[in-house]
């Protein structure tokens, strides 16, 4: 196990306004992308119990707004991990700019 | 039959091959725990993919949209979506701050011995409850596919299953899985491939033909289509659209707290492998339930009732796709699809078997019983593959004594429940609120564990029936909000913890930079 030689003061990392900077930056993100995907998901179960004659109604042919819902929502997911990767590879070089002068 | 049993038979040499390939290369914790870390991210992408596309996935699924339509398309939006709490909130700052166990995580900065004691019990009671539902599965397609018996059948998946995970540990579960999600991806597209050549390749004549699914012409037909089928107030009674919003809650908050979903995030170099590993897994498993929605509603326009009901006229729900794969595919087909789901069940069985095997080892004993101290090198190693067999010989017997019509869905619904209940707000505020102390993670673990089994056993599908006091088939609406405010209240309402809140710097560097991660061992 590779753990460094000299012990790291990690109160000195977390105190360091880069470090909160990113906390807070994470924290805006991952707390606004889980409001709008948690939302947008569990739209389809309550219309769907709660709303179902607008659910049934037809939009390409046989195809009904219940089904390009739930196939939208394979779109969302990826489109929401897409931009989740974007977003955190920018992180990880704020990241690594926080620990960069430890030894 | 005889094709089956040689393709059935080739599988498992090939993975038996696999086996002992890995176990010579299990040299240590690491390796057995975490194959040594050295899984890539689409390999790894795979792995957790074909954990996650098991007998309830490829089977189940595509049985529940056969006979119920769109509303089993419901339980495919979920288990994707629910990675995006995955990919969010824990696979990174899970690699980074564990080793072994989701519990690593959970009793960083915590008293170790309760939270780690809690989160052993809850990863074994997760673990049971999934491993039992597949081997049921594994038990009732063996029979209908070999002729064996169902005891004999069970009997011989988990000795396999025991092979793989005592000799061959994570890395051959790992390889396990990638090999039998390609076969998967594999088996699916094909099949949707004749479905659509079926109804000449034209999405307008597939939806018409499925808005009036008539069963090859032996049945009444219906839209399936249309939602409500089987969650519907018509068909469920008045508690149905809530009971189908209560589900959905658990299957997108529960991936995040399996622990066998999640103990593959250790087994790649670093975190942003964890992330990239997710990202392949949403590719594939989204592109695997779009296929299965085709299989599926294909399967009510191409199948005769008759060949998807049993001796006693219910719906078999499990063999819609083999019995599909028959009918466009012939026998060579049907042998593939069937070896392949055998296998997945197989695969799913041996990770969760590597789970609970490992939490008990790791988690329970070496860290609650001997606080932390390996008394003998490769003691923690030992320990985990006794657990394994022990571990596979209980779900042996429960599956047997349980016999092969019990609702396999239902427990897995429950292993999502429960892991939604107990681990999730645990996860979460550890890594995330500096205030969280070890009351707080001792009452969110056992209050989110009992209320989501004792709620299930008071429902419709547990020991009262039709008379239960809780009318809703899952608990999850109920369980899961219960779980996160017994950590926060179990938080606030005792006293302050000075060393939990001291080590939250450390865990929060580690966490969000990966600074002293678990680096991969070299072979």
């Amino acid at each position: 196990m590779d753990e460094n030689k000299t012990p790291v003061d990690w109160n000195r990392l977390a105190a360091k306004p880069e470090f909160h900077a990113l906390l807070g930056r994470k924290a805006r993100f991952i707390i606004k992308a889980t409001i709008f995907f948690m939302a947008y998901y569990l739209a389809l179960p309550i219309l769907v119990g709660y709303a179902p004659d607008f659910m049934k109604t037809k939009v390409f042919g046989e195809v009904n707004v219940a089904y390009l819902f739930a196939f939208s929502q394979f779109f969302m997911a990826w489109i929401m991990a897409f931009v989740y990767v974007r977003v955190a590879s920018k992180w990880d070089k704020e990241a690594a700019a926080v620990i960069a002068d430890v030894k | 039959m005889s094709i089956s049993l040689i393709m059935f038979l080739c599988f498992v040499g090939f993975t038996l091959l696999i086996t002992f390939w890995a176990a010579k290369r299990n040299t240590g914790a690491s390796a057995y725990f975490a194959a040594g870390r050295s899984i890539t991210g689409w390999q790894n992408g795979l792995a957790v993919a074909g954990d996650y596309m098991s007998a309830a996935s490829f089977l189940g699924i595509s049985g529940m949209i056969c006979f119920s339509g769109y509303d089993g398309f419901m339980y495919s939006v979920g288990f994707l979506v629910a990675y995006i709490t995955v990919l969010l909130i824990v696979a990174e700052p899970l690699r980074n701050a564990g080793k072994y166990t989701m519990a690593d995580l959970l009793a960083y900065r915590m008293s170790p011995r309760p939270v780690r004691a809690l989160a052993s019990l809850s990863t074994l009671t997760v673990s049971t409850f999934y491993m039992i539902a597949q081997m049921v599965g594994a038990g009732g397609i063996i029979k209908e596919l070999i002729h064996v018996p169902f005891a004999p059948a069970v009997i011989g998946v988990g000795l396999l299953m025991l092979v793989y995970v005592v000799f061959g540990g994570m890395l051959a579960t790992t390889w396990v899985q990638i090999v039998k999600a390609l076969l998967l991806m594999a088996g699916a597209v094909l099949l949707s491939y004749l479905v659509l050549q079926h109804h000449g390749f034209s999405l307008a004549t597939f939806f018409e033909a499925v808005s009036k699914a008539d069963y090859a012409g032996t049945a009444e037909p219906k839209n399936l289509l249309e939602p409500g089928l089987k969650y519907g107030i018509a068909a469920a009674g008045p508690w149905g659209p809530l009971d189908l919003v209560s589900l959905g809650l658990g299957l997108v908050l529960g991936t995040a707290g399996l622990p066998h979903i999640l103990v593959r995030f250790y087994t790649v170099p670093d975190a942003k492998t964890a992330r990239s590993s997710v990202v392949w897994a949403m590719a594939i498993i989204g592109l695997f339930y779009i296929m299965t929605t085709f299989f599926g509603f294909g399967a009510a326009t191409i199948l005769k009732k008759s060949l998807i009901l049993t001796e006693s006229g219910a719906p078999n729900p499990n063999m819609v796709a083999p019995i599909l794969a028959h009918e466009l595919g012939g026998e060579l087909f049907f042998s593939f699809i069937s070896a392949v789901a055998f296998a997945t069940i197989l695969a799913v069985v041996a990770g969760l078997t590597m789970s609970a095997s490992a939490s008990f080892a790791h988690d329970f004993y070496s860290n609650v019983i001997h606080h932390g101290k390996e008394n003998r090198p490769g003691a923690e190693v030992k320990v985990a593959r006794i657990t394994a067999f022990v571990v596979g010989a209980v779900s042996i017997g429960i599956a047997i004594f349980l016999g092969p019509s019990v609702n396999a869905a239902f427990l897995v619904g429950l292993a999502f429940a429960v892991a939604a209940s107990a681990n999730l707000p645990v996860i979460i505020f550890s890594v995330f609120w500096k205030r969280f102390n070890t009351s707080g993670a001792v009452a969110g673990l056992s209050v989110g564990l009992i209320s989501s089994i004792v709620l299930i056993l008071l429902s419709p599908s547990g020991i009262f029936g039709k008379e239960a006091p809780f009318p809703l088939q899952n608990p999850g609406i109920v369980s899961i909000p219960l779980g996160f405010l017994a950590a926060y209240l179990g938080t606030i309402l005792t006293a302050r913890d000075p060393e939990a809140e001291s080590k939250f710097a450390e865990l929060s560097v580690r966490a969000h930079t990966g600074l002293g991660a678990e680096k991969a061992t070299s072979h």
